[in-house]
């Protein structure tokens, strides 16, 4: 028993470890495909150079950024089986499907139309290679949808039966595709996707304006990005708003855990700001609390009733402390996004944008709070589920393969030393490539007092063609 | 033999694994040809000879993988754990080649160490593969709908032979593709390997088959009994065409036909395999109706089988038809 706990640990561990690092490349290729897309169609359309110059720049980084998401991808969909094997054996009839339609319509799409558009531009005509760009783009949409839908699925189970040996037998596909949090789950993503690439390719425009490298795309990526930016984060204040509404309805406990209420409110919660939940008293220590506010946000009304952990069997409650926190994380930095947007607003306003470099360093700083945020939202989805893989129906004691704890902890181990190194690289090439933007050719284009910057225009072109 | 969804199903991840073994094939082989290509302008061409197309190839390992686990679950739940080391043990091979092929532009002071990479993690990926292969060849012991067997049940003799045969057999894919894609000096030496790597499949063939029958009852029946055994003076047959056509190919430069021989070595070898094994699917435990999925399943997921896999098959082919030709050694995008 001792021992089965222990492997069940290593394996949890093992696929939060792997899935934390191959989510964060999705989050960014998936917003950067759409990028890629938008900017080619802008230089087809508007014959600009500068949109062709980002292309290509951003190409390479996307290329680099979109092999480590391949790869670390294909280690998730083999681990449902040696690590969930009872899982998979269980639920394998649902969500092995979903995932099949990803795999069909999705991954084929994407990299079967990779190729044309990293090396095939000379080979088909630009009409075409515009073509292979908009369908990697599109693929990875699809397979966010699949791969959400089977996620949401297994929060919010729908249209199953169960068969006497174990296994959940579809019933209504229509059903179990959109489950009731998938919608919720699918719109939050792809914005917390968009978001982070638009803080990235932000971060990277107001770094080379401070370097004064290259004046005309670094002004170009900077201000899409924050256009970006200063539009989504409200939506997906919203839309996380209604998420959690949607979650209130069908994971009430996963709520309690968010909010940190240990203690049911019969006329009205408060809203705990900031504390330490004491999972041994069950209370939260020195909480800093709105009296009435979470009755208000979750039930629109200052005195409805809101049910506490005290309601359920302490076995079957998330570990409140992580949820409580990866909450917060997640909802500070979309406020933090929001203030970035009208900082930039206020920047366009004063006719500043390009000089004023306290809003660069706000820009640069939240660069990589897109990644933190995307992780604290799955570590609050995810955590917040247990003790269950399947809500309500299965346990996660219950889904884990039978290997013994030595087993899962020596590859645990490999897939440690291996992801930190080749990841590590991996991210340590893309910051390079962000960092050796060629310096503009025109410097005279650039208004503001950059112009003074003194570049040689000769220079600049000579450097540009040794570019790649 | 009874034609219903679960039949239709194994022909499909079938067909699915063997896109995967001859397509990744050839560039897991390329991969494990590097070290004997030390120039570095060879080694451009043979990565940019596979760069473009490599990551649709090794999408069909998905599909085998996530459409097992779909339509017959239970052999994803046994097979796997079962095989937990080797299958670990190829993820960290995929993980390391798949990389390289951006990295090993991105930096000139650790280029060899990505070479490396590339080359390491070619053959690791395609040994682990063979090993994993004879370790299911020979039977995996399934109690409770749970795998019954030790952990070390997979390390065998046979398996590792097997491991080393799936090594040549990629090396011959990939050498003979080399002959096909490259051109000058490059493609000389392509053709002088293809002639050991034919050779030493040949021999890896012959041991395999010999040895097989034996492993199990079921095994022997099938090639010696009737009528199945029609297949086992038919297979070999074919075979010694397909090396004929191999090994002209390669004396007259006639640059395509060694690959297409070689390509159509292992669909003869694969269905060899799939001849011992139906209709197992997890030998000798669990039959493809033992394993399958719930039939709303198999149908659901059927439907959208037979539109999207010819779709699939059409730009895949449109994707190679792009490159189509010899490499020309000044292209590339990086
Ligand atoms: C919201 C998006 C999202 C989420 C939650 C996941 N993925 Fe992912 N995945 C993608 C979005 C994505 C993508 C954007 O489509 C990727 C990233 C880079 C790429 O090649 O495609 C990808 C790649 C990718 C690949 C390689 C595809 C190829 O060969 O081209 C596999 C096998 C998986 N994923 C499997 C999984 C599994 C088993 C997951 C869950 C545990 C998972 N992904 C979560
Ligand atoms: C991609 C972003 C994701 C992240 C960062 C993530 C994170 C996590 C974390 C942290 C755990 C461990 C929870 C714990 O042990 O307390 C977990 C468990 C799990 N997740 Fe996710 N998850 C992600 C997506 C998915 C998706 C898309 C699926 C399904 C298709 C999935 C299926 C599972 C399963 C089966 C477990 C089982 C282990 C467990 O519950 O402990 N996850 N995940
Ligand atoms: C400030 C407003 C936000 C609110 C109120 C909010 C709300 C929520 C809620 C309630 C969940 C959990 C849903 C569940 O598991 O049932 C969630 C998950 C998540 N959040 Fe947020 N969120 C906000 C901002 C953000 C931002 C800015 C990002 C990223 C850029 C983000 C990324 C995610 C992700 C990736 C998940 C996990 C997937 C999912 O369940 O949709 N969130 N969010």
């Amino acid at each position: 028993m001792l021992d089965s706990l222990d492997a069940t640990l290593l394996a949890r561990f093992q696929f939060a470890f792997t899935v934390s690092f191959h989510i964060v490349f999705p989050a960014f290729s998936i917003g950067l495909a759409s990028y890629l897309a938008v900017l080619e169609g802008l230089w087809l359309w508007t014959k600009e150079r500068v949109y062709l110059e980002l292309f290509d720049f951003w190409k390479t980084i996307f290329a680099v950024a979109f092999g480590m998401g391949v790869v670390s991808g294909i280690v998730m969909s083999y681990q449902f089986g040696t690590n969930w094997s009872v899982f998979s054996d269980k639920v394998g009839p649902i969500i092995g499907p979903l995932m099949g339609y990803e795999v069909m319509t999705a991954f084929f799409l994407e990299a079967g139309f990779l190729g044309v558009m990293l090396f095939g531009r000379n080979r088909v005509g630009p009409g075409l290679h515009f073509f292979a760009t908009l369908m990697v783009a599109i693929g990875t949409l699809i397979s966010a949808t699949w791969i959400l839908s089977a996620n949401s699925w297994m929060q919010t189970p729908v249209g199953f039966a169960k068969h006497a040996n174990g296994q959940f037998i579809p019933v209504d596909w229509w059903a179990i595709i959109f489950n009731p949090s998938f919608p919720y789950r699918l719109v939050h993503m792809v914005l917390a996707a968009y978001l982070t690439t638009a803080l990235v390719v932000g971060a990277v425009g107001a770094f080379h304006l401070i370097r004064r490298t290259a004046p005309v795309r670094a002004r170009k990526m900077l201000s899409m990005a924050m256009w970006m930016v200063t539009i989504v984060a409200p939506i997906q204040i919203f839309a996380g708003d209604e998420h959690g509404l949607n979650t209130l309805e069908h994971q009430p406990v996963k709520i309690m855990a968010m909010e940190g209420h240990y203690e049911s409110h019969p006329d009205g919660a408060p809203l705990i700001l900031f504390g330490i939940p004491n999972e041994k008293e069950n209370r939260i220590d020195y909480a800093i609390q709105i009296p009435k506010l979470s009755s208000l946000i979750l039930k629109h009304d200052l005195n409805a009733p809101l049910n506490g952990l005290d309601t359920v069997p302490v076995d079957r409650r998330p570990p409140v402390f992580i949820v409580f926190w990866s909450f917060r994380i997640m909802v500070g930095l979309g406020f933090a996004m929001l203030g970035l947007g009208l900082f930039s607003l206020y920047c366009r306003w004063k006719g500043s944008f390009t000089h004023n470099t306290w809003f660069h360093c706000a820009a640069l700083i939240m660069g990589p709070m897109g990644f933190v945020a995307v992780l604290a939202g799955w570590v609050t989805t995810e955590v917040g589920r247990q003790p269950y893989t399947v809500y309500g129906e299965l346990l996660t004691i219950d889904s884990v393969s039978p290997i013994s704890a030595p087993a899962v902890a020596s590859s645990l181990i490999a897939f440690i030393t291996v992801y930190f190194f080749v990841f590590g690289a991996g991210v340590f090439y893309i910051l390079r490539l962000m960092a050796r933007l060629p310096r503009d050719p025109m410097p005279e284009l650039v208004d503001g007092p950059l112009r003074t910057a003194g570049i040689n225009p000769g220079l600049a072109q000579q450097e540009k063609s040794h570019g790649h | 033999m009874a034609i219903d969804l679960a039949f239709i199903w194994a022909a499909i991840i079938a067909f699915a694994v063997l896109a995967y073994v001859i397509l990744d094939g050839f560039d897991l082989g390329v991969g494990i040809l590097f070290p004997l290509f030390p120039e570095k302008q060879d080694r451009d061409v043979m990565m940019n000879s596979v760069a473009p197309v490599w990551d649709g190839n090794e999408t069909w390992l998905v599909l085998g993988g996530g459409g097992l686990m779909a339509v017959f679950p239970l052999a994803y739940a046994t097979i796997l754990p079962a095989l937990y080391a080797p299958i670990i043990a190829m993820l960290v091979g995929l993980i390391f080649r798949g990389v390289a092929f951006e990295y090993r532009w991105r930096t000139r002071r650790w280029e060899n160490f990505w070479n490396w990479a590339f080359a390491g993690g070619s053959t690791m990926a395609a040994f682990a593969q063979g090993v994993a292969l004879g370790a299911l060849v020979q039977g995996i012991p399934v109690v409770n709908r749970a795998y019954a067997g030790g952990w070390w049940d997979w390390l065998t003799p046979f398996s590792i032979a097997t491991g080393v045969a799936l090594v040549v057999g990629y090396a011959l894919l990939g050498s003979t593709w080399l002959v096909m894609k490259t051109t000058g000096e490059l493609c000389e030496q392509a053709r002088r390997i293809s002639y050991v790597t034919t050779i030493a499949t040949l021999a890896a063939m012959a041991i395999f088959s010999l040895w097989t029958p034996f492993l199990e009852p079921i095994y022997l029946q099938r090639w010696f009994g009737w009528p199945t055994a029609i297949f086992s003076i038919v297979v070999p047959l074919l075979c010694a065409a397909c090396f004929a056509l191999l090994l002209t190919g390669l004396k007259n430069h006639r640059d395509s036909r060694p690959f297409l021989a070689a390509l159509g070595l292992f669909v003869l070898g694969y269905v060899g395999i799939g001849i011992s094994f139906y209709p197992y699917i997890v030998p000798t435990s669990l039959t493809i109706w033992d394993a399958a999925a719930p039939e709303s399943s198999l149908a659901f997921l059927l439907v959208g089988a037979v539109v999207l896999l010819p779709l699939i098959l059409a730009y895949t082919g449109y994707s190679y038809w792009v490159f189509r030709g010899k490499v020309d050694p000044e292209e590339g995008y990086h």
